[in-house]
């Protein structure tokens, strides 16, 4: 399951609407990560665009991935502006048992940062700044650079 | 004379920090777009760490013959989260 949503995430009402779906369907473990916006270099928050088509595709190849271990991942997460204290981003595995989701939470997070096609932007005096030094290129980049 | 069907015609989009506006171009392969946008004094920053989609799917390798009616997507470094 994947959802996105215009600003900051309502985490209490996610994890628990998440919670509740599941409470039924026998999984051993329920191990969510929330993304908060810190307060650092100044900035007032952070800013996101989406390509939704590759990350819908993205997210229901490890959906897939998950199902094969008798997992189910879930995602949230924000588009445009997201303030400081604020959430953007939450993804949960339920697993029958802890150590699937735990590993899964891990991987499925590292390469979401590596791969999922997302841009951030700071938010700092009044200006939307891409964040580029935090930027990963996604594997496979440049083959319409100059060789 | 070309025929009205032998145009290949594809658009290409540049996306997230990007700032450019959809392009229309008629081009056969990603070679061919290769050596228009190097010469795109907008662009060519980007190129180096772009990822490239044909139709929403990402491609590895200039070797993609396209066809009439392709979405190309250039896709810069990502951070999500």
């Amino acid at each position: 399951m994947l959802s996105l949503y215009d600003g900051s995430l309502d985490v209490p009402g996610i994890l628990k609407e998440w919670y509740e779906a599941e409470l039924t369907s026998n999984y051993g473990a329920y191990i969510p990560f929330v993304g908060t916006v810190r307060s650092e270099d100044g900035i007032d928050g952070l800013s996101f665009d989406i390509y939704e088509p590759i990350l819908k595709s993205w997210f229901d190849n490890w959906q897939d991935k998950a199902k094969q271990k008798g997992a189910v991942i879930k995602m949230a997460h924000s588009r445009g502006d997201v303030m400081l204290h604020e959430s953007s981003y939450i993804a949960a595995v339920f697993s029958p048992k802890r150590r699937v989701a735990l590993e899964f939470i891990d991987e499925f997070v590292e390469d979401f940062k590596a791969s999922a096609p997302i841009w951030k932007y700071d938010l700092k005096n009044g200006q939307r700044v891409y964040a580029k030094d935090r930027s990963t290129a996604i594997k496979g980049s440049g083959i319409l650079g100059a060789k | 004379m070309n025929k009205k069907e032998d145009v290949v015609l594809v658009r290409v989009e540049f996306l997230g920090p990007i700032q450019k506006d959809a392009l229309e171009l008629e081009i056969v392969n990603l070679n061919e777009l290769a050596a228009i946008l190097q010469k795109d004094e907008e662009v060519k920053e980007w190129l180096d760490n772009c990822a490239v989609a044909v139709n929403d799917n990402l491609v590895t390798s200039l070797e993609c013959e396209l066809k009439n009616g392709d979405k190309i997507s250039l896709l810069p470094p990502v951070c999500g989260g």
